[in-house]
């Protein structure tokens, strides 16, 4: 009997086989042919692996990395990289992730449902690295079990309609209707970049008017951007350790130029590895997610990833990683001026987040908004992560920590309202959950939804 | 030329390429040409041949046309530019009356 029991707890307790059972339950539901559920919940297991195993590749080039920068500038030096940061997270937390992830988006369809956010957040992977951020702070502001899936689920499922939220007034700008959402969780400083291009970008022109060499498009292959960059960054912190400390600290047989060669490659390889795993799981998920939301909340607006506001000012999307990692290399360099912990300037957060920020910026204020707010997003992505390393205990002395504006703040608004203890987050998240919907039956449909 | 798979590409191979696979499997199924594959990527992972059909956002169209016949989308979350362009190539390729 107790066998029986002990097969049925570690088959539970085993986050690549919850994953499955999710999925599972989700396409039976769906009433989806046998073979269908077979492949999808297969799929998912094995995608959930594959991540697994892709973070093993990640710590070995990130703790590399590590050393050869506290040796070079005698100090900490992080690559914020949200793929790195939530497969490391994933290796205590996946079980609380996976059951976060499922309830925030259960609890993502009832405010939609129920309120005036009618944001259905369709960016599985960023709903994912979401529940993995929330389930780390959670658990380190001393919640578990059963309260740390619902109230973490919770709080997900409102992230999912708050930033999208934020978002929407310059959206509305970039795509000229009101039928599409923006879902990345990078909301608050696009929403900072369209504030400033208002601001300073008074009568200038648009980006789209402005010719840019073709070339640079080989960027936007994200594994040959993330290998470039890690190349760069372990050519100068290896060069700067020197070829001694290679062979007799890390231990390393090889040329250290080699070496540094390789490892930068190894990095980006993890990456590919991991995404891919990301991609695995979240194929099953989002669509079943979509089906149900469209059932229910018929009249929802779909958030959806940055890329869709690419199109429309393919310049801005350029201007902005250009400016937005200058402006990380800045932020860096004022780091490692201070003598403290150094975040350095991302691939991901640069290219993508910065590339959309241009966007944000020309919407609001042309050229000079693009090239303002991409710069604002490059140095406020190299500061703000300093906050969020505190409130993610163990994980916040890993070489790597996230790269995004909105899981940082969500970070360190829960991890903070969490110094007041246990009680204040679940009070804290309770009330911000009711609020949209107490609001929606209050006061009267004329006004506008809040935010 | 027949066409048996469709690849949908975009940077990172995550979102938005995930949900033109979903749109592109929307429009075939009305079309009744669920046979043809179709999967979505990232610009890393594709290859001169990896599909009969590419279809990518109008910024992407340059780095993807090397992989094979691309299909640009001004609005890469526009069902119905989708629906509009996708099928008048089918019909050109005889495979739609």
């Amino acid at each position: 009997m107790s066998s029986i029991i002990k097969f049925i707890a570690d088959l539970l307790s085993a986050p690549q086989i919850l994953i499955g059972i999710i999925v599972l339950i989700g396409l039976i539901a769906q009433r989806k042919a046998a073979h269908e559920v077979i492949r999808g919940t297969l799929k998912a297991v094995l995608g959930f692996i594959i991540l697994q195993q892709g973070a093993g590749i990640l710590v070995g080039s990130l703790d590399y990395f590590g050393q050869l920068f506290q040796e070079a500038f005698g100090v900490q030096g992080v690559v914020p990289n949200n793929e790195a940061i939530v497969s490391l997270a994933l290796n205590d937390y996946a079980t609380a992730t996976a059951a976060i992830m499922v309830i925030g988006m259960i609890a993502n369809i009832v405010i939609a449902r129920f309120s005036r956010l009618k944001y259905i957040f369709l960016t599985g992977h960023h709903t994912l690295y979401m529940a993995a951020l929330i389930g780390v702070v959670l658990t380190v502001a001393g919640l578990e079990g059963f309260v740390l899936y619902l109230f973490g689920g919770l709080a997900l499922g409102l992230t999912m309609v708050i930033f999208p939220a934020i978002a929407d007034p310059t959206m509305k700008k970039i795509v000229g209707n009101d039928e599409i959402g923006f879902g990345h969780f990078s909301s608050i400083t696009y929403w900072l970049s369209g504030e400033v291009g208002k601001i300073v970008g008074k009568d200038s022109k648009s980006t789209e008017e402005m010719k840019f060499p073709k070339w640079l498009g080989f960027l936007r292959d994200s594994s040959v951007a993330i290998g470039l960059t890690m190349l760069v960054m372990f050519l100068i912190v290896t060069l700067m350790s020197g070829p001694a400390f290679v062979a007799d600290e890390l231990g390393i047989g090889e040329n250290y130029i080699v070496f540094a060669f390789i490892q930068a490659l190894i990095f980006a390889a993890g990456v590919y590895i991991v995404l891919a795993g990301v991609r695995m799981v979240i194929a099953e998920i989002v669509p079943a997610f979509k089906g149900w939301a469209d059932k229910i909340v018929p009249e929802s607006k779909p958030a959806l990833d940055c890329p869709i506001v690419f199109p429309y000012a393919p310049n801005a999307v350029l201007i902005g990683f250009l400016v937005s990692f200058l402006g990380g290399i800045v932020g860096m360099l004022i780091l490692i001026a201070l003598n403290g912990t150094v975040i350095l300037p991302g691939v991901i957060p640069h290219f993508f987040v910065g590339a959309t920020a241009g966007v944000f910026g020309n919407a609001t204020g042309g050229r000079r908004g693009a090239v303002v707010g991409s710069f604002v997003n490059g140095v406020v992505i190299t500061f703000l992560p300093l906050l969020l390393m505190p409130v993610l205990g163990d994980l916040g002395f890993a070489n790597t920590t996230f790269s995004d504006a909105d899981f940082i703040g969500t970070g360190i608004v829960l991890g903070n309202v969490a110094l007041w203890g246990k009680w204040a987050v679940l009070v804290f998240i309770a009330v911000a959950f009711a609020a949209p919907i107490v609001y929606h039956y209050v006061v009267p449909e004329k006004a506008e939804a809040p935010e | 030329m027949k066409i048996n798979k469709i690849a949908c590409i975009c940077g990172s191979g995550l979102g938005s390429s995930f949900l033109v696979e979903m749109n592109v499997k929307d429009v075939l199924k009305d079309l009744d040409l669920t046979e043809i594959d179709v999967e979505h990527m990232d610009l890393g992972s594709a290859w001169p041949g990896v599909a009969d059909l590419i279809v990518c956002g109008s910024d992407l169209e340059d780095n993807c046309k090397k992989f094979g016949e691309t299909l640009s989308l001004n609005n890469i979350m526009d069902k119905e530019e989708l629906r509009k362009k996708l099928e008048a190539l089918l019909e050109d390729k005889g495979l739609v009356e």
